[in-house]
């Protein structure tokens, strides 16, 4: 009985395995795109979550991670059958050369593209490396615009370098300070000169308010990070400004901010370009005094899009602050998967070419129609935004402000 | 002004003495930060690469006294301190001897372990987020006329003093200071008259991460902690070690001062990326005319 059993069940399992092999060989030679699509995408992801921009660094990863994360649970890369990305995370150290080792590990792994690496230093020995391999790098943060101006034709930045920030704060500046009677005569600025934007920000805004008769009388670079800020807030007090400028990092915004409040200096008006705790709320609620008034041209979402606010709740729900670093990682890896949906293919240079020809929509971010020119989104541009109370509202331009900019602010 | 060609900028006296004013708060936060070191490398020759990492950890702990209890952190250092003291001397008892066999090479490696693992830990248990202390009288102090001092500065300043003196009375009046003392100078010799070097041994340390537990009290009200904090601070210290002469509380106290004053008045003339180069060129300075430092005693 058992025997015969036995072997009914061997010729059933020879069937079985008979037809199965059918069934697959079928698979294997009829749908071979399917077959190669279920295999996932690698995507590098690599910022400086140890060193002195950690914090920025690790909310910059949140914010891809949150991102890809989406892409994934939406059913992946469609036009490759529903392929998931694949995070490859690394770690820069706050080192660019750390972040330029970290992406040859990401070539040997296979990554199809690269989305980093916050800081502008990093950026650029990381967007150098990548090119070595032809793997498309899309920049987050880093505002430099050395990083696009090499000629570098895997490099892509969505949101805006500091060229198009520095203009946009400077015209917005110049409105603001008319509308309010031209009470400006005098500024000095207070600028990071350890990763590149600092500098170039400076130079940039010296020659754009000059011709409105606006005098830049100190320029007051310094390092990063910075540890004291004392001998500043003495040289700002001796040099009374009317406006003080400040463009830095996160660290050296809240240091600077609380250093000028401590030594109670008290320009009319403190105007950001890119000011790193300028638009944070994180600072805003832990330093509500000395963040209170200070205006700030800096990357901003779309405050009337309702996706960019499911994306302030989402991060805030995890116990992260919205700010700046996630809103834009967020949004790189977006576009990255949307040029990979495009390329229909994980191949790196149909990937590139996807990325240089995309006109991309679906973003949260207030940026006029995408096009990339030289590697840069010429669509996009940053808010100017002011804290007022609790809250961090949007004062310039006219489309997107919340409400009118106190300038002077109040003694 | 010019020098060499090259233009300094001028600045008012209220300026320079503001700059020179905030040198010796700046230096206090060096010194209180060498004062723990100077116990450990300068007495007991140990180069400790985790005195950064133990600020930071104590850091941690103050600011989350703070959170947790609401206890004000200066109030925290009647925790913190005592708290150091069991765990410097715990480390130094079972992990550091324990592992260095009592070789230079080996504790200089066993320290630079322990603050990988400290870092990493904090890291990794308190993420890479700066956390403030917010207390009610951080902007409150008075008007120097070239400056304003807030409270937290001054007790920075108070607390370097007091710390510096008790240190050197516990040292001078005491039989664990004479002890440590001894050991320091010879330590077969002090084995043979009965004291227990490896109590001695921990004992300091234990000391020394108290001290660096007191400094992480006065330094929070200030500063924002995070997992690199101690970075910060822990090279000058090293350097402010070395000018005031190892071992030497007065030199340490001394040595923070003058390392402030000159980075301070150095950032004010040469801007703030060149003039920390103010810290080498005084450090070189003393050396060549005081190699044991400027309260070190001459070697043999």
């Amino acid at each position: 009985m058992s025997k015969k059993i036995n072997i009914q069940s061997r010729r059933q399992f020879i069937k079985t395995i008979s037809a199965g092999t059918a069934i697959a060989a079928t698979g294997i030679a009829g749908f071979p795109l399917i077959a190669r699509a279920a295999s996932p995408v690698k995507v590098g992801i690599v910022h400086p979550v140890t060193g002195w921009a950690q914090y920025s660094g690790s909310q910059c990863r949140f914010g891809a991670m949150m991102a890809l994360e989406e892409i994934n649970a939406a059913g992946g890369i469609k036009s490759l059958g529903g392929a998931m990305l694949e995070a490859v995370l690394g770690d820069a150290q706050s080192k660019a050369e750390v972040g330029a080792a970290e992406v040859e590990k990401f070539n040997e792994a296979g990554v199809s593209a690269i989305v980093g690496a916050y800081a502008s230093n990093i950026c650029l020995a990381t967007t150098q490396a990548a090119a070595k391999h032809g793997i498309p790098h899309v920049v987050d943060v880093g505002v430099n615009d050395k990083i696009v101006g090499r000629g570098l034709e895997n490099t892509f930045r969505f949101g805006p370098g500091f060229g198009i920030i520095t203009k946009a704060g400077a015209d917005s500046f110049l409105a603001i300070n008319k509308a309010a009677g031209s009470p400006t005569k005098r500024v000095a600025i207070v600028h990071e000169n350890t990763t590149g934007f600092g500098a170039g920000i400076a130079g940039l805004m010296t020659k754009a308010l000059q011709p409105d008769g606006i005098d830049v009388v100190e320029v007051l670079p310094h390092p990063t990070p910075n540890k004291d800020f004392r001998n500043i807030a003495l040289k700002l007090k001796e040099i009374d400004p009317d406006v003080v400028i400040p463009s830095h990092y996160y660290n050296e915004g809240v240091l600077f901010l609380r250093t000028l409040q401590r030594q109670k200096v008290q320009p009319k008006a403190i105007y950001s370009v890119l000011g790193g705790a300028s638009s944070q709320y994180r600072f805003v609620k832990e330093f509500p005094e000395a963040a209170q008034y200070v205006i700030d041209c800096n990357h901003w979402f779309d405050p009337k899009n309702k996706d960019a606010l499911a994306v302030r709740r989402k991060t805030e729900a995890a116990g992260k602050h919205f700010n700046y670093e996630v809103f834009l990682a967020y949004t790189a890896m977006k576009f990255t998967a949307d040029a990979i949906e495009r390329a229909g293919s994980a191949d790196r240079g149909k990937i590139t070419e996807a990325m240089a020809g995309s006109n991309w929509s679906g973003h949260i971010m207030p940026y006029g129609p995408t096009k990339m020119e030289n590697g840069q989104n010429i669509g996009a541009r940053p808010l100017v935004t002011q804290v007022q109370g609790d809250e961090i509202v949007v004062v310039s331009p006219s489309e997107y402000a919340d409400t009118k900019a106190v300038f002077p602010r109040p003694a | 002004m010019d020098f060499f060609d090259f233009n300094l900028p001028s600045y008012g006296w209220s300026t320079v003495l503001g700059s020179a004013i905030s040198g010796v708060f700046l230096g206090s936060i060096y010194a209180l930060v060498a004062l723990g070191l100077t116990l450990i490398y300068g007495v007991l020759h140990i180069i400790n690469f985790a005195h950064g990492a133990l600020l930071m950890l104590a850091m941690y702990a103050v600011y989350f006294l703070w959170q947790a209890f609401g206890i004000d952190p200066y109030l925290a250092m009647l925790i913190v301190v005592p708290g150091g003291f069991v765990f410097g001397y715990l480390l130094q008892r079972g992990v550091i001897g324990k592992a260095s066999h009592g070789r230079d090479e080996i504790i200089l490696l066993v320290t630079l372990g322990i603050s990988i693992i400290i870092e990493n830990a904090a890291l990794f248990f308190f993420s890479a987020t700066e956390r403030s202390v917010r207390v009610p009288y951080d902007l409150d102090g008075f008007d120097l006329g070239v400056t304003f001092v807030v409270y937290p500065e001054l007790a920075a300043l108070g607390g370097s003093l007091l710390i510096t003196f008790l240190l050197w009375l516990f040292m001078i009046k005491t039989d664990t200071g004479k002890a440590i003392r001894a050991v320091a100078k010879e330590r077969q010799g002090a084995r043979l008259v009965g004291i227990n070097v490896d109590h001695i041994f921990a004992v300091c340390f234990g000391i020394g991460v108290a001290c660096v537990a007191a400094a992480a009290s006065l330094l929070v009200p200030t500063y924002a902690v995070h997992p690199q904090i101690g970075y910060l601070f822990v090279l000058i210290a090293f350097t402010v070690v070395v000018l005031g002469g190892m071992g030497s509380f007065v030199g340490a106290l001394v040595g923070g001062f003058l390392i402030g004053i000159f980075e301070q008045l150095g950032r004010l003339y040469l801007g703030e990326s060149l003039g920390v180069i103010t810290i080498s060129f005084i450090f070189i300075l003393v050396l060549l005319f005081r190699p044991s430092g400027l309260f070190g005693k001459p070697a043999g």
